[in-house]
């Protein structure tokens, strides 16, 4: 599903990322784990389509087509989710309203009509149902005055209307309480199947508690200087990144 | 459905201001230039009583003596006040009571602007006087209005059929001499529209008025009078477009409403003169004033403004609160894209005790315009225990635009409230990325943010006016955001 081969990326002439090979298939959920600042959001925004980053070498395949080449709103719909780590307030557009135009721009690109009143409502029910999200919150502005945790679910709540092919989900764990963060990780779980795939950037263990990756990458430098499975995250849990950093050198 | 919310797309995606069309008709004009011969031959035409042609005479004395106004924020190429036709009217004289003998033309243009003249077509209850240039065409729903003893015709018309209540009433709220353009308003103003609601009548349906500027060289005075006696009430809507042209047009526009005890007048505008080509050339200049007296013990007028067209705005809806715990509204939403400049904003003068005052004004600039406000809330000494809440907010789409705001505040004693707030904003690159991110692509992204944005003020407007309203909005930013 995703191939990204010898990425390398620079901001403002800095590289940041320097030869990341990632394989990610349908089914799969792929964990990234890494201390700050080794380029792990920069990778979710490069994959996404964010401008500002420098692409200076390498390639990045979705679905057999070559994602640089697209702009961002064609590779969302293409399939790309992301769940932002700081979710922007929109004021004054409701979160009803911001969901029906998305789906609507997603079914034009497929060549379908606009969603049904009944159907996108049901949709929106079944939705919130997942996050345990009140309808209230999607009478609201987007994001406007939500709290921490009820950003977080909405990013997994507009998972949910968009269904995505391929979600990466950055740092969704930060800032969650372990609550907010067990009704995260079974939205996540529900959503799951064998036709798509998702990455988890995060930080710490916790999260794979709930959400069971069947691979974890260790992100170093720009680099993935490790790769195997749950075993490895607990071990990092265990003896930090110091380890590792240890090993690489 | 479908078929409606792709017609919207592609009305929303085409850029290019859509009403730039020229209506070839055989036409009755004035000769160019102002003098009293000028005004002699409008209101010959018009077939006037003296009252009026006095009235005017008196105005184009006031206006020899006057300056055009300076102290907006705006800058106003030279206008040649002699090389403007003050009157221009279609050959074919329509009679007001038949729809076939209006000019088959005449009908087409108006349908092309989405506005049926035709009673039978229309679905909604909305009654439309309908200006062509200098003169009113059509009025429809005449009858069912008249049987709630409303009036609803032409300016022209109702100085014929209701000379005293036009005497009693035109210039009460904006006096002959009140500003520049308002002065020249009343020397050559050629049609516009009557409005009077008998007292303790709740008016059944909305009343539009809808002017369009077609011919080339000419200028637009219209002047429209609302009367609300009381315990009245009465939803009124603006509408207005002209073609595209190279040269700048001038309209100079006058507005009173009067609203008497318990009355309430709610005047909605969707403003949409043609803004100039993308470097600046042509448009319309919007000279206009218009100003509502509560004059009545618990009355109420409500403004309300989308403003996206016009290469110049200069236009300051006003309440003037005399009568005691009368209420006055403002909200409005000024978009400038390209070269456009706007100054607008409102006054609200407090005279009575208890008086009420609002105002929400949301400025949107883009491209390399110019977009300000400027507002006064007055407090008099005897207006106690008076409030006003007032709120600015500027959106800056790019940076080579500007918003500025000015707001003036004079309060005469201690027992009132004044509030003012204001904020300026971006479109951040966090919140189109956002966007984009779900599958929005630029434009549309920036027609929801906008929208969400104006959304206090869009609100306000009647159902069909406020679609109306968002469409245009996201029209009128088109490529701002490169």
């Amino acid at each position: 599903m995703l191939s990204i081969k010898n990425l390398h990326v620079a901001i403002d002439g800095k590289e940041i990322i320097r030869g990341l090979d990632l394989e990610v298939k349908a089914g799969e959920v792929h964990a990234i784990m890494g201390p700050n600042g080794t380029g792990k959001s920069t990778l979710a925004s490069v994959i996404a389509g964010k401008e500002g980053y420098d692409v200076t070498d390498g390639e990045i395949i979705f679905n057999g087509k070559d994602l640089l080449e697209l702009p961002t709103e064609e590779r969302a719909l293409e399939g790309i989710f992301l769940g932002f780590q700081y979710p922007v307030e929109i004021p004054g557009v409701s979160m009803t309203n911001f969901m029906r135009t998305a789906l609507n721009e997603q079914r034009k690109y497929h060549g379908l009509d606009p969603i049904p009143a009944g159907e996108f409502l049901e949709r929106m029910e079944n939705a919130r149902k997942l996050v345990e999200i009140h309808d209230k919150l999607t009478n609201r502005s987007v994001n406007e005055g939500f709290s921490g945790g009820e950003k977080k679910r909405n990013e997994i709540f507009q998972m949910a209307m968009l269904e995505p092919t391929l979600s990466i989900l950055d740092e969704t764990d930060s800032g969650l309480d372990i609550d907010a963060l067990k009704v995260v990780a079974k939205g996540v779980n529900d959503l799951k199947s064998d036709k798509n795939a998702t990455i988890v950037i995060t930080h710490y263990q916790r999260l794979l508690d709930y959400i069971v990756p069947d691979f974890v990458h260790v992100l170093f430098e720009g680099k993935i200087v490790k790769s195997g499975d749950k075993e490895l995250a607990m071990e990092l849990e265990e003896k930090g990144y110091e380890w590792l950093k240890a090993e690489t050198v | 459905m479908s078929d409606d919310k792709n017609n919207i797309l592609d009305e929303v995606t085409q850029g290019e201001y859509k009403y730039g069309f020229f209506t070839d008709i055989e036409m009755d004009t004035a000769p160019k230039g102002l003098n009293e011969d000028t005004i002699r031959f409008i209101s010959a035409k018009k077939k006037e009583p003296e009252f009026m042609l006095e009235l005017r005479l008196k105005a184009f004395e006031k206006w020899k003596t006057m300056k055009e106004p300076d102290w907006a924020h705006l800058n106003i190429p030279p206008i040649d006040y002699q090389d403007i036709i003050y009157y221009a009217a279609p050959k074919k004289k329509p009679q007001l009571d038949s729809l076939d003998d209006v000019d088959p033309e005449l009908l087409a243009t108006f349908d092309k602007l989405g506005i049926s003249l035709d009673e039978q077509k229309r679905l909604t209850g909305v009654a439309v006087d309908a200006v062509f240039d200098s003169v009113s065409v059509k009025t429809t729903f005449q009858d069912t209005l008249s049987k709630h003893g409303i009036i609803f015709c032409s300016f022209s018309e109702a100085v014929q059929n209701h000379p005293d209540l036009v005497k009693k009433y035109m210039g009460s709220v904006v006096p002959t001499g009140d500003n520049y353009f308002a002065a020249l308003n009343t020397a050559v103003f050629s049609d516009g529209s009557f409005c009077y609601i008998p007292p303790g009548v709740r008016c059944p349906v909305e009343l539009s008025t809808y002017f369009r500027i077609n011919s080339a060289g000419t200028g637009q005075f219209e002047r429209t009078l609302i009367v609300a006696d009381e315990g009245a009430y009465v939803s009124y809507l603006e509408g207005c477009t002209a073609p595209q042209r190279d040269e700048n047009q001038l309209h100079a526009a006058v507005v009173e409403i009067v609203a008497l005890k318990d009355a309430e007048v709610k005047y909605s505008t969707v403003q949409n003169w043609y803004p100039g080509d993308k470097n600046g050339k042509g448009g319309v200049y919007n000279f206009v004033t218009k100003r509502g007296m509560c004059k009545g013990n618990n009355s109420k007028i409500s403004w309300t403004q989308v403003e996206t067209g016009s290469a110049i705005t200069w236009k300051y809806p006003s309440c003037v609160l005399l009568g005691d715990n009368s209420i006055g509204e403002f909200y409005s939403v000024a978009v400038t894209n390209n070269h456009q400049q706007a100054d607008t904003g409102s006054k609200m003068t407090h005279i009575g005790k208890n008086t009420k005052s609002t105002i929400i004004s949301k400025g949107i600039s883009a491209g390399f315009s110019n977009n300000s406000y400027r507002g006064l809330v007055k407090i008099a000494q005897r207006a106690e225990n008076s409030r006003n809440f007032s709120q600015c907010d500027s959106l800056l789409l790019g940076d080579k635009c500007g918003a500025h705001t000015f707001p003036y505040i004079d309060t005469g004693n201690s027992s009132s409230i004044v509030e003012h707030e204001a904020t300026t904003s971006k479109i951040s690159d966090d919140q189109l990325f956002y966007c984009l991110q779900r599958g929005i692509d630029t434009e549309k992204a920036i027609g929801l943010i906008v929208n969400g944005y104006a959304k206090e003020v869009l609100r306000q407007l009647p159902m069909e006016f406020a679609v109306e309203a968002q469409k245009l909005l996201a029209v009128s930013l088109e490529g701002s955001v490169g």
